[in-house]
């Protein structure tokens, strides 16, 4: 079941009971809600139906069947559809640039609801600056970086002044520095715009970074919808549990609860968790990497930390600023380390370790058999 | 760039004013053309260049206006069966016979004649030169197997060309020597003159062309080759759509003392000689003699 | 070399005076083809983007009729046309064979497919959701038509070129409908082909010269704007 997430104001958008068939993809949304001003990022792996999603939301797929209020108005997509979309903007992938100037790109919007010279100049001046983009008006869209021609894109639908702006992977065709300007811009015009919007990623730095509010998908279903914090650390199953970057993923079951302390046995080894669990249950415990940490000590030296396991490092894989280790401990755990403690420990392929993370780290999630 | 509405519908409106207009512009002269003509005739007739000085006469003195089709004489003939011409101009008495016994046409009228030529390479590797007899000159041509030019396209040089090799007794269809352009008198001319070939010309086409061929006249004045040209109004009771009294007074026209006039001088300022010989009233059987 | 050089001389003498009969003609050449252009950039465009931007039954067969008719040969059309014509055939009330009328929509006939085809292609090189990213900026069905028009101006060009060059270097289908006649259906290439057949090849040289140079005209005019949309 999808709980509405607490609303601290009234929604700007509320789906029902949306169904839509593309394909042989179905998209099934019982409910969602969005409050004003608020940022929900969709997050899931490709062909989710997060795109899907955004365009009916969008109202450019028509559902099979459903209901969509927008700020109290239900919309009926057969008539209301055009004077609906004009309160929302939309920006792709791709930039979508029009074959004429920046100036002329970032009016396109203003000019195709008639606006007046006066009022669209001072709009197209106001988001060309916002963007940082003021000093490439006249030049030709074609001539454009793709970070210049996203942001473009981004004043282009910002000139509108939506209420509601959907975001369908604005960054993913960006290479990272770009990436990192152009989310920090944003962010910050959200902010200040206090602009409602929706929109998709498949990279969960991102969401974290923009998103009020975060729903998982897959399988054309939302998985799961909540404040980022309770997503990203109460994954609600397996599959968001390793979407949201939970890389260490043991099923086990468990053998005592003491005063709400889990012992959980994995592979034959007991490991402490917080739960709720009854004993005998199947249970599925996740860890992040970065709360697994290393030593070289022996393995019965003093820590805080109540799961304490010998192993053997059984790769080492770099990832920019840090690097991964998978370990193997009798059960395969996954920990992040900096490029220099893995020097400082002497981490290699077969040495042998002592791996450790405290009871809190784990997040117990009840199996459904 | 701009593209609001407006302009939009300015550049849609202005394109359906020209497309509207383009095809109306056409429509009130089709309805005042009931002075429409259209004469079929042959290549020869409009080649020579005769028709550009006769038609503007007619039109002027009639106001009608005529719209010159010119085709082989099979093709002419084809158009006036069907009813597409209303008067015919051309040059193929055996067809044209036919074409009346049917009921196609009437008032088949001499109009003139000019006569037809066996033209080929100055060597004569034929030797036909000299020869009196037109068939006799064919049956030399067959007999060496050198090349000869048809038109091959039902026009009356063609028809005329089909009678010599009948009277000869040879069949050249089939044979290597024996090549069809498919195309007109000037264009035939042309390809003999490349390919040093012979074929049967009628003499005003060849006398236009001369000067930029080198091809020789080998053999003439036989009665066989007479060029014969008629008048003939197609037969209004099968196609009621033709224009009867243009027909009539563009054949009328043609065979009048004035016309008769102009055709006995023209080409002679051109090309030294007259092309075509009026023959208005005569009777068919004693030209040439 | 001594008859092209005469009818290069002829072909300068005859537009310096402007030979009133040469320049009838060469006006109607432009008039009939301009006109068929226009007729088929209207048709051409409209079925080109409809069927670019519409899914319905039998699209593909559409299509393929297209990409056939863009190589439909011109005298395929002129006989088709003038059977259509014909005094006594099913349109013969019109009275339009052997008018320019009837060569202008023989022209149309043979330019439609081409200005079609290249449009349809035209249309389907932009990118998926352009579509959707108009709409989103809340233009209208037509709006959005006419945006994409838009974008793909450039290719559309190309289209104006490839129908107008087609259609006034065409000779089967004008002179089979126009008739070829003297100082009313008579165009460049119906009157190059029978000054040819007259023996009058200086006449014809200097026609073609003036086909020529017309053509090349209107390609370099097109071929400008082109250059000038480009991005500096």
């Amino acid at each position: 079941m999808t709980t509405p997430p607490p609303l601290q104001e009234p929604p700007a958008l509320e789906l029902k009971d949306l169904v839509l068939r593309r394909g042989d993809a179905l998209l099934d949304i019982p409910a969602l809600f969005l409050a004003e001003g608020h940022v929900l990022s969709l997050i899931g792996p490709n062909g989710a139906g997060k795109s899907t999603l955004l365009l009916a939301v969008a109202s450019l797929l028509k559902p099979q069947r459903g209901s969509l209020v927008f700020k109290g108005q239900k919309i009926d997509l057969k008539h209301d559809a055009f004077a609906y979309r004009r309160r929302l903007a939309m920006v792709f992938q791709e930039p979508l640039l029009f074959d004429t100037t920046v100036y002329a790109n970032v009016a396109a919007g203003l000019k195709i609801r008639g606006m007046g010279k006066a009022e669209s100049e001072k709009r197209v001046a106001r988001n060309l600056e916002r963007f940082g983009i003021a000093g490439l008006a006249g030049r030709s869209a074609r001539k454009l970086s793709g970070g210049e021609a996203q942001r473009t894109s981004l004043a282009r639908a910002f000139a509108t002044e939506p209420e509601m702006i959907l975001l369908d992977e604005p960054f993913s065709a960006l290479d990272a520095p770009t990436r990192e300007a152009l989310t920090d811009d944003l962010q910050r015009i959200l902010a200040e715009t206090r602009t409602t919007a929706i929109f998709t990623t498949h990279d969960r730095w991102e969401a974290l970074r923009l998103a009020d509010e975060i729903a998982v998908m897959n399988d054309g279903k939302i998985v799961q919808v909540g404040l980022p914090e309770e997503v990203m650390n109460q994954p609600r199953d397996e599959f968001v549990a390793s979407f949201v970057g939970m890389e260490t993923i043991l099923t086990g079951r468990v053998v005592d609860n003491r005063e709400g302390t889990l012992i959980v046995s994995v592979s034959g080894q007991e490991v402490e968790a917080l739960g709720t669990a009854r004993p005998g249950e199947n249970v599925i415990c996740c860890i992040r990497p970065e709360n697994v940490t290393i030593s070289t000590d022996h393995p019965e030296s003093r820590t805080s930390a109540r799961n304490v396991f010998p192993g053997r490092v059984t790769k080492i894989t770099p990832l920019g600023l840090f690097e991964k280790v998978n370990l193997d401990c009798g059960f395969f755990l996954v920990a992040y380390v900096t490029r220099q403690s893995r020097e400082n420990l002497g981490l290699a392929e077969g040495r042998e370790i002592t791996a450790s993370f405290k009871a809190t780290a784990v997040h117990v999630i009840k199996r459904d058999k | 760039m701009k593209f609001s509405n407006k302009r939009w519908f300015i550049y849609l409106l202005l394109i359906s004013f020209c497309i509207i207009g383009g095809l109306l512009s056409a429509l009130p002269a089709g309805a005042a053309e009931q002075k429409n003509i259209i004469l079929a005739t042959t290549t020869s007739t409009q080649d020579s260049g005769l028709l550009d000085v006769l038609i503007p006469m007619f039109e002027k003195k009639t106001g009608y206006f005529v719209k010159t089709i010119a085709v082989g004489s099979g093709q002419a003939m084809a158009m006036g069966q069907k009813g597409e011409a209303d008067v015919l101009l051309v040059h193929s008495p055996a067809a044209e016979k036919k074409f009346i016994n049917d009921g196609y046409g009437v008032n088949r009228r001499l109009v003139m004649h000019n006569d037809f030529i066996i033209v080929g390479p100055a060597e004569d590797p034929a030797k036909v030169k000299g020869t009196k007899s037109t068939p006799e000159s064919f049956k030399k041509i067959a007999a060496t197997n050198k090349l000869f030019l048809s038109r091959g396209d039902n026009s009356g040089t063609h028809a005329k060309e089909k009678d010599v090799w009948k009277v000869a007794g040879i069949n050249p269809e089939k044979e290597k020597w024996y090549q069809q352009t498919g195309l007109g008198m000037g264009q035939t001319l042309n390809v003999a003159a490349e390919k040093k070939g012979y074929t049967l010309a009628d003499r005003g086409t060849y006398l236009a062309l001369k000067k930029n061929l080198a091809l020789d006249i080998l053999g003439e004045g036989d009665a066989i080759l007479l060029n014969i040209y008629h008048v003939i109004e197609v037969n209004p009771v099968k196609w009621p759509k033709v224009n009867v009294p243009g027909a009539k007074a563009f054949a009328d026209f043609m065979v009048a003392p004035e016309t008769q006039a102009v055709i006995k001088t023209f080409g002679t300022e051109k090309f030294g000689a007259p092309l075509f010989f009026p023959d208005a009233g005569k009777n068919v059987d004693l030209l040439g003699k | 070399m001594g008859l092209i050089f005469d009818g290069i001389k002829q072909a300068f003498h005859l537009m310096f005076i402007l030979d009133p009969e040469v320049l009838g003609i060469t006006l109607l050449s432009l008039k009939v083809s301009g006109s068929a252009t226009l007729i088929s950039l209207f048709f051409g465009i409209s079925v080109g983007t409809a069927v670019a931007l519409n899914q319905f039954p039998g699209r593909r067969f559409a299509v393929s009729l297209i990409n056939t008719g863009m190589s439909m040969p011109p005298v395929v059309v002129g006989l088709f046309v003038t059977i259509m014509l014909w005094r006594n055939g099913p349109m013969g009330f019109l009275e339009l064979l052997y008018t320019p009328t009837a060569m202008i929509i023989a022209q149309a006939v043979i330019a439609t497919p081409i200005i079609t085809g290249i449009t349809l292609a035209a249309m389907q090189q932009l990118p998926q959701n352009l579509r959707l990213q108009i709409l989103s900026l809340g233009a209208t069905r037509l709006q959005m038509v006419l945006l994409l028009v838009r974008e793909a101006r450039l290719p559309l060009l190309a289209a104006i070129m490839a129908g107008f060059g087609g259609v006034i270097s065409e000779v089967g289908a004008s002179i089979m409908v126009g008739g070829n006649i003297k100082g009313y259906s008579r165009v460049l290439t119906t009157a190059t082909v029978m000054e040819t057949g007259r023996g009058n090849f200086d006449v014809a040289i200097a026609l073609s010269i003036i086909l020529l140079l017309f053509a090349f005209l209107v390609n370099a005019v097109l071929t400008m704007v082109q250059q000038r949309e480009r991005p500096k």
